[in-house]
């Protein structure tokens, strides 16, 4: 492929402007005068970091969804279980810190009587194995789920109805105390991280940073996945399954790779998440959150992965607005969202925007070009 | 049946397959040669999609044999596999990737290793370039190379999926009622287009067209409930009685 | 060995005459109250417990209410009404001076109750007789021996006789100078009882007690054991029901949606809550204007219920599915917001509080069947699912409206060409869909909590339920309904609740993978197509 070295128009302007906002936002929040009309306040970096985090998830769901047509809603499970990677290993750093001051182990173990770390709690306080965790937990999740699924050709409204039975199992089983992940609490009270305070303003910043810049990277794996012949096959098991199958290729193959890596990327957005909002716990699980992220994803246009980005801002933004200013009507926002997008805007912002654009171009003449969006947009 | 010395290319042996009760395919043989072209004709129900759902490995027969190539036993591969080995299928309607270009739906078509791995990091070769360009003149498609294969009419998509069963370089093709919803003169062009196919390669095709299979001018079979009800020439299988009686009509 | 019985009670009888004859012992137990110590308390509290007074009764109720009060060495009893009278007379008194409540412990109040039991044994109210037979057995008070065995004696309800009797074989196990015949005599009528007290008495047999009792015991309290088993996987296999009944009703109307429309319908659930408000709306109406209609406020409801739903759901056809058709991801995206809006509705219109529900007389309490307890509401619903589902049958078997739903799920554009307006097809089966979720929840409201959140509850299970048992097939819902519920009872005891419901959803998801159209599905072309 001749274009796989050189990045298109679109990556362009998704990366610089992902470069900016990293500039921008420690700047304005570090260097700008308090009180000026320049400042970004110490609570909004934080804020900002979570809807940072959401585009990477968003990203990851458009990756199958919008590429391979596998609608996953329960995608969620993968980034509360990056989430608790990373939560297990902040737990561990609190160290004797804790209310209960056990050297080793975590407050709410200490408070269930449990005498001994549980296996599965071991080698949490070494950051590095930790971060393998967040990458290797929802990704075998991933792949032993979806080895089962896919090579028995589960599809379609199926294969969503069982993920979301898989993130409500999850669900179930960690609001369970013995479970071993503080049940109904989850893990919260974290200290620091790698040394550095959570509650500071500078590692905020460095952490805000670090999610745009795994935001970007993760753009660009998909953007590398999606050009190759590779992404082609995923859209045309997408479009025509049973012909891409009678053209030799193991579809199960294919959707269990573009799986397995969507639900690493899902992680990775939990495991950046978590230090920020500071508390993890079962309610990510729920089902509902899955089907929420989802709507982003059709917000933005799916199959444009820079459309998943800019949904998850626009429909998260929107969320704090709402929340804040009439919490009544949020629901009532966000269902009717769903219903407009489903509806009348099936490409979503990007894809009509697009839409849009290319009528211009044809009315100006020119002819149609070899399009770097081939494989994008959706089959009505 | 003693082992030939050149095994047939196809060959299908009492064959059934039955969906609640109903049987599809009641017993069904059939032996296809290397480069030999058949024409398949019968009623509807007759089991001719079903036949070719056994030979691609879509649907598995609850009893009987089919072997390819003598040695490759079709009612235990899957449909990858299957068409790994050489048989390539164009469905009733035609079956294209809509989003991506004709070039891009020929390039996947394309015989080339088919794992993951393998298409991540795989560049298009100057021998493949090459021949998407004899295959986009073969199936004159080359001035729309570019456009997306949903834009094609009918009968372009048509032709681009048999351009994309070339391009997997297969041993023998099926192919679905090819005239289906074309003109006159595609229908023409795509007989052509068949018969010279068929000169290196065995070519199943079904159809009701019978001014179409005329054009073909190669053995026919005819199916009915599920087995073969009469085979040879076109002109011996029309003067059958019991062909006259369930499908042509007197 | 009845001839021994009949010496037995021929004896109690003697002493009961000569108990009555001597008409003193009451009134020679009460100075003994005056000490106010324990001891005497106690002394004098089994005399008059005994002596078969008329008035024995009413005091040992006021000791232990506290009425019974002394002033200036009399004993005084305050009656609920406030007057007071001496007990010795039963005349009214009106002492002067201060009157203090004679003092209990513990050990006085565990007598107190003894005596009381044996007392009401002999009330002329079955119930009362029972209930004090129950405490007999339970406080296995050797004093009340005597009262017990003149109880049965004269006791005709045979229900209340072996209550009874089974009272008077816990006091002889645990009585040290029993005969040992006797003894197993007891232990064979507690085999007989068979209940979990019974087989606490056996198993609790006093260290000392002679091998060949501890023999006898031991094989009876196993005899309990294994019935006791019986009943309890009987009472599980109910539960099992009981839940796969309203896995059932939660799902039948999603089994016609989904089942043979194809549509996602993730706004089912909120169907079943409009129906819980439909209820609750009509039980607050009636409450107001037509009280005396109560017990009948679950059969107004449920026509309301079935037409309020299936008008919301006919609008959410025409309004939003029939755009969608052909696009099932897009269909579960759009129906799950529409549930997000009817949730914040009701939430908005009702608060986000539970609202609640009554129960209708004629529903509460339980049938008692030998080890089994079902209780009537439950009973209702398994009744209510079931009927639910036969009619849905029939609709579907024997109607136009069926012949045609299914004509078009088999073939929309066969089926549009025969005339039938499929539409118009689609809306109705939507509508008969939810509408039927809407009387499910007339039946839930009886047993989950009314809120917004109510329908969310159940759309995971609904679907399980669906997928599980194959689409298009009602009877295969029934199945998929009655093996969940069943599987969910089963494993509850050794895994719990929660974990039960997990190891179900983890079967649930790889039995898909065995079979990815479930249990009852439909083979051949058409479907894979």
């Amino acid at each position: 492929m001749t274009t796989q070295s050189v990045l298109d128009k679109q990556s362009i302007v998704v990366l610089s402007l992902l470069a900016a906002v990293a500039v921008l936002v420690p700047v304005l929040n570090g260097l700008a005068v308090p009180g000026s009309a320049l400042h970004l306040s110490d609570h909004l970096v934080p804020l900002l970091g979570k809807y940072i985090c959401f585009a990477l998830l968003a990203l990851s769901v458009d990756l199958i969804w919008g590429y391979c047509g596998i609608l996953s809603l329960g995608h969620g499970a993968f980034f509360a279980l990056g989430g608790y990677a990373m939560g297990m290993y902040l737990m561990r750093q609190i160290g004797p810190r804790g209310v209960y001051a056990h050297p080793v182990l975590p407050d709410f173990m200490v408070f269930l009587n449990w005498k001994d770390l549980p296996w599965f709690w071991y080698g949490f306080d070494v950051f590095p194995f930790a971060m393998l965790m967040v990458l290797l937990v929802p990704g075998i999740l991933a792949f032993i789920f979806g080895w089962l699924a896919f090579r028995s050709r589960v599809t379609g409204v199926y294969l969503s109805i069982i993920t979301q039975a898989m993130t409500y199992a999850l669900m179930l089983a960690f609001f369970r105390n013995n479970m071993g992940f503080g049940g109904n609490n989850g893990l919260t009270d974290f200290k620091d991280i790698l040394g550095f305070p959570l509650q500071s303003a500078s590692t905020r910043r460095v952490l805000f940073v670090l999610s745009v810049a795994a935001l970007g990277a993760g753009y660009l794996l998909c953007r590398w996945l999606v050009g190759s012949k590779f992404g082609k096959v995923l859209v045309a098991v997408r479009d025509a399954e049973s012909r891409t199958r009678f053209l030799g290729y193991r579809v199960e193959h294919y959707k269990l790779a573009v799986f397995t890596i969507s639900a690493m990327l899902a992680g990775v957005a939990g495991a950046l998440y978590v230090p920020q909002v500071g508390i993890i716990n079962p309610s990510e699980f729920a089902p509902a959150n899955s089907i929420e992220l989802v709507i982003w994803v059709a917000v933005g246009g799916r199959g444009t992965l820079a459309g998943a980005i800019l949904g998850a801002l626009v429909v998260n933004a929107g969320k704090t607005w709402f929340t804040g200013a009439l919490p009544e009507f949020w629901l009532f926002a966000l269902g009717g969202l769903f219903i407009f997008v489903t509806l009348f805007t099936p490409r979503g912002i990007l894809g009509a925007g697009q839409g849009l654009w290319e009528r211009a171009k044809q009315m100006l003449g020119s002819k149609p070009s070899r399009s770097s969006f081939s494989g994008g947009g959706v089959v009505p | 049946m003693s082992a030939p010395v050149t095994p047939t290319l196809l060959y299908l042996d009492d064959i059934t397959v039955s969906f609640d009760g109903f049987r599809a395919l009641n017993s069904l043989s059939l032996a296809i040669d290397h480069a030999e072209m058949r024409a398949i004709i019968g009623p509807n129900g007759a089991g001719k999609t079903t036949m070719m759902d056994v030979i691609t490995g879509k649907t598995r027969p609850d009893q009987g044999t089919a072997l390819f190539e003598g040695s490759h036993d079709l009612t235990v591969l899957d449909e990858a596999a299957i068409a790994e080995l050489g048989i390539g299928r164009k469905f009733q309607t035609p079956t294209v990737f809509e989003m991506h270009s004709v070039e891009d739906n020929l390039l996947l078509a394309i015989k080339d290793k088919r794992g993951p791995f393998l298409t991540l990091f795989s560049r298009r070769t100057t021998l493949e370039r090459e021949r998407i360009e004899v295959l986009l003149e073969r199936i004159r498609l080359t001035a729309h190379r570019y456009r997306k294969a949903g834009e094609l009419s009918h009968g372009q998509k048509q032709w681009l999926e048999i351009g994309m069963l070339l391009a997997q370089e297969p041993k023998l093709l099926l192919i679905d009622e090819p005239a289906a919803g074309m003109t006159d003169q595609e229908t023409a062009d795509t007989a052509e287009l068949l018969r010279d196919i068929a000169k290196t390669k065995a070519v199943v095709v079904v159809e009701h067209d019978m001014t179409f299979v005329r054009d073909l001018n190669v053995k026919v079979t005819c199916l009915h409930d599920g087995s073969v009800l009469a085979e040879g020439s076109l002109d011996a299988v029309s003067a059958n009685e019991r062909v006259v009686e369930v499908y042509l009509g007197r | 060995m009845p001839s021994l019985r009949i010496v037995l009670q021929v004896f109690v009888l003697l002493i009961g005459m000569t108990a009555s004859t001597k008409a003193g012992p009451y009134e020679e137990a009460l100075p003994k109250f005056a000490a106010d110590s324990y001891a005497d308390t106690e002394t004098a509290l089994s005399a008059i417990a005994n002596s078969g007074h008329a008035r024995a009764l009413t005091v040992v109720e006021a000791l232990r209410d506290g009425r019974l009060l002394l002033g200036a060495g009399q004993v005084y009893l305050k009656e609920v009404s406030g007057t007071l009278i001496d007990v010795a007379t039963g005349q009214a008194a009106n002492p002067t001076g201060n009157l203090k409540p004679i003092r209990v412990n513990n050990r006085v109040r565990r007598a107190t109750e003894a005596a009381l039991g044996s007392l009401t044994l002999l009330s002329a109210d079955p119930a009362t007789r029972l209930n004090a037979a129950r405490a007999v057995f339970r406080s296995r008070d050797v004093a009340a021996l005597s009262a017990l065995e003149r109880a049965i004696a004269q006791e005709s309800d045979v229900h209340v006789r072996d209550a009874l009797e089974g009272a008077r074989a816990a006091i002889i196990l645990s009585k040290p100078d029993a005969l040992i015949s006797d003894k197993k005599a007891a232990i064979e009528i507690l085999e007989a009882r068979g209940d979990q007290q019974a087989l606490a008495l056996l198993t609790t047999l006093p260290s000392d007690a002679p091998p060949e009792l501890v023999k006898a015991a031991g094989d009876a309290a196993e005899g309990i054991q294994t019935r006791l088993a019986f009943w309890n996987a009987l009472q599980n296999v109910w539960y099992g029901i009981s839940l796969g009944s309203v896995l059932l009703l939660a799902a039948i109307g999603l089994a016609i949606t989904f089942g043979t429309m194809g549509v996602i319908n993730m706004a089912h659930g909120e169907m079943v809550m409009i129906g819980a408000y439909t209820t609750f709306v009509v039980q607050e109406t009636i409450r107001g204007y037509a009280p005396g209609l109560f017990d009948a406020s679950l059969f107004i409801a449920l026509p309301l219920a079935f037409l309020a739903a299936g008008t919301v759901g006919i609008m959410i056809e025409r309004g939003v599915i029939r755009f969608l058709y052909g696009r099932p991801l897009e269909t579960l995206l759009a129906t799950w917001g529409l549930s997000l809006i009817l949730q914040q509705g009701v939430r908005t219109i009702f608060g986000p509080t539970n609202r609640e529900v009554g129960t209708p007389a004629w529903m509460s309490g339980a049938l008692e069947v030998s080890g089994l307890s079902l209780t009537y509401n439950r009973i209702a619903i398994v009744i209510f699912a079931f009927s639910v589902f036969a009619v849905l049958l029939l609709v579907m078997r024997y109607t136009s409206l069926g012949l045609y739903v299914r004509a078009v799920t088999q073939n929309r554009r066969m089926a549009a060409s025969m005339g039938i307006r499929t539409n118009r097809i689609d809306a109705l089966a939507f509508g008969l869909g939810s509408g039927v979720a809407g009387i499910a929840g007339v039946a839930l409201s009886q047993i989950d909590n009314v809120s917004p959140n109510l329908g969310q509850g159940y759309i995971i299970d609904s679907f399980m339920v669906v997928v599980f048992g194959g689409v298009g097939n009602l009877w295969g819902t029934l199945v998929g309904a009655m093996t969940l519920g069943a599987a969910n009872k089963m494993l509850e005891p050794y895994a719990g609740a929660v974990l039960g419901k997990i190891v179900i959803l983890i079967a649930i998801i790889l039995f898909i993978q065995r079979r990815p159209r479930g249990l009852f599905a439909l083979k051949g072309r058409a479907v894979e197509a």
